[in-house]
């Protein structure tokens, strides 16, 4: 998997998150290994290191090199400001009984993500890489937005990016790791969201009603109950008494 | 159908609610046929619970028949007889799959509220509060009860409702105390706490083997009760308990001490509670009153078993001699499913009938009435069975 994910540096994908050889193979076993992601990215984005990690070939690569000018400019108007810092999430269950390519399998049907993750209206696939995403939000609209597969390596690891003209630019990956002693499949799922400029994370945050830490944290255990108990757990449409 | 529903600090209602529809496809309903009311009840009827809801339906302690089941039950049969365990549990996670029953990683929708606070979830349980579920309690004519293939348990048919009824919290609790005591030959074990909890863990205890109970509390019905059970016992009004517990030791302590109050020092009336309450709504202090007088009590190297129940923090505990006189301790929701075929066997053998704690038999109607005599121990009450 390190090696899959470590000896291509073809990618072009965004100047500023260009990785040298070795660095490249610490990110890769990084993304592979069991620390903690999030805190060895430190300040690299996590769209740059995936791109970079899965190599060339994709159609967005290259309009991600234009649209660095953009991000050139905003990213030094943005530090100046201090709006517009990227959000991240970093989640992780164990998942009992149950093998990495059965969870693999599910998730790589993007359209059955809506079942775990509610904030999710629906997820359509497009093309073998491509999907249609809409995600509800507490007021107003649903919002939202293309993304396309970067890296997809059978029952390990699944990584996607928002394509342009998103309304938050996303991007993350799912990996799904046998733990120890037959203790179950690890699940990781680290997210980064860049919101529009000027929305800062708070803001953001009541949004799209819960944190995003808190969305991927309730839908990762759903995902787990529904792998494990068959059922995710509800107390929805249960009788009460007077409110 | 007819629900006892939590309104507020003192105020239960019984009301005319929706029935209980199945919701998943590992639910059943079960038609209630007797259900109780458990000390802890009285922790969300004294309003301490922040997470409690108007309207919510009460009660944990239940069984009855089964009426309905979920397309996904195929062991169970409508018109079985069950005992309904007050935790939840799904039966295939890594905690329900090592007999840990009480952890399930998967039945609690409101895990991440318990989270924020005690790092991990527990399960969920039946009414009693937003924090552990949120689901709708068996103090009623019908409740939905998830994961009913794992959790529902048939009772055979030559066993009264009495005698089975308080499996489904009490008496497994008292018993996983008692075995958390890890009870030797020639044993002394201390138990604060001779309510309904207390009196079980009292006849568990001699069930696996302790040579001398003693009990301590300081109503006279609750001691006279642990008497009965074959307990001696100290009344904590009369008696400084720790230097009575010494001497009557040998100078060696009781080598397991067992807290059955919890922060619910209320419910078995240890010191005035009423002015902490609301302190323990800041979840600032649950009061460990027990919990320091029995880890200074116990024996070098003894075991500490806690059944009573905390929620929050505890201030000043005496960490040091817990330490320095290498004590062990033991504690959990109780793992109900576990013990649910050995327990129900003891009391087919006749080793113990359940049944002598229930002092008042009530109809459902009279919930708010029972609510009331159970909380300030009037009338003697020990224990109410409501019958839908």
């Amino acid at each position: 998997m390190e090696e899959n994910l470590s000896n291509q540096q073809n990618s072009a994908a965004d100047n500023s998150n260009q990785a040298s050889v070795g660095e490249q193979e610490r990110l890769g076993s990084l993304i592979a290994g069991g620390a903690m992601v999030l805190m060895g990215l430190q300040q690299r984005s996590l769209r740059g290191v995936l791109m970079s990690l899965a190599g060339g070939g994709l159609a967005y690569h290259g309009m991600a090199g234009k649209k660095s000018w953009k991000d050139a400019v905003q990213g030094k108007l943005e530090s100046a400001t201090g709006m517009g810092q990227s959000i991240r999430v970093e989640r992780t269950v164990t998942i009992q009984n149950q093998s990495p390519e059965t969870l693999y399998q599910f998730w790589r049907n993007l359209e059955n993500l809506p079942t775990v993750m509610k904030h999710l209206q629906s997820v359509t696939v497009t093309s073998p890489t491509r999907s249609h995403w809409v995600a509800n939000l507490p007021v107003g609209d649903a919002i939202e937005w293309d993304a396309e597969i970067i890296a997809d390596q059978e029952n390990r690891l699944i990584s996607w990016a928002s394509v342009e003209a998103a309304d938050v630019e996303n991007s993350g990956f799912v990996r799904f790791q046998p733990s120890s002693h037959n203790r179950g499949t690890e699940v990781k799922v680290v997210m980064e969201y860049n919101p529009p400029a000027g929305i800062v994370g708070a803001t953001f945050a009541k949004l799209f009603g819960e944190s995003p830490d808190q969305q991927i944290a309730d839908g990762l255990r759903h995902f787990k109950m529904l792998m494990e108990a068959g059922e995710i757990a509800t107390t929805e449409g249960q009788p009460h008494g007077q409110r | 159908m007819k629900a006892v529903c939590w309104h507020g600090t003192n105020q239960v209602n019984v009301e005319t609610v929706p029935d209980p529809k199945i919701l998943n496809p590992r639910d059943a309903i079960v038609k209630i046929t007797s259900t109780a009311i458990c000390g802890s009840d009285l922790h969300l009827y004294d309003g301490f619970n922040p997470t409690m809801k108007q309207g919510d339906i009460l009660g944990h302690e239940f069984m009855g028949e089964i009426v309905e089941l979920g397309s996904a039950v195929r062991n169970k049969q409508i018109g079985d007889r069950v005992v309904v365990p007050f935790t939840i549990s799904c039966g295939s996670c890594f905690f329900c799959s090592r007999d840990l029953w009480s952890l399930c990683d998967n039945s609690n929708p409101n895990a991440w509220m318990v989270e924020q606070v005690m790092g991990h979830s527990p399960s969920g349980l039946f009414g009693y509060s937003h924090l552990t579920g949120g689901y709708a309690g068996g103090q009623a004519e019908y409740a939905r009860v998830p994961f009913a293939d794992v959790g529902l348990f048939k009772v055979p048919d030559e066993l009264t409702d009495e005698q089975l009824l308080f499996l489904t919290d009490i008496f497994p609790t008292g018993y996983m105390a008692a075995e958390n005591c890890n009870i030797q030959p020639g044993d002394t074990v201390a138990v604060w706490g001779c309510g309904p909890v207390g009196q079980f863990a009292i006849r568990s205890a001699y069930l696996l083997g302790a040579e001398r109970v003693i009990a301590i509390d300081r109503v006279p019905e609750r001691l006279q009760m642990a008497q009965a059970g074959g307990a001696e016992t100290l009344n904590y009004d009369e008696t400084e308990v720790g230097e009575a517990l010494n001497e009557m030791t040998g100078g060696r302590g009781p080598d397991s001490v067992m807290d059955a109050v919890g922060m619910e020092a209320h419910g078995a009336g240890l010191e005035g509670f009423y002015d902490k309450a609301m302190q323990a709504v800041r979840m600032e202090t649950d009061r460990p009153t027990v919990l320091r007088q029995a880890i200074v009590a116990c024996r070098k190297g003894g075991t500490v078993s806690v059944p009573g129940v905390y929620t929050g923090f505890v201030d000043k505990i005496p960490m040091g001699a817990f330490m320095n006189k290498g004590l062990t301790m033991k504690t959990g929701q109780t793992h109900v499913h576990r013990y649910l075929k050995p327990l129900t066997e003891r009391i087919q053998k006749g080793e113990i009938d359940p049944s002598f704690l229930i002092t008042h038999r009530l109809p459902l109607e009279e919930a708010p009435h029972a609510y009331e005599i159970f909380k300030h121990k009037r009338d003697s009450c020990v224990k109410v069975v409501l019958k839908p």
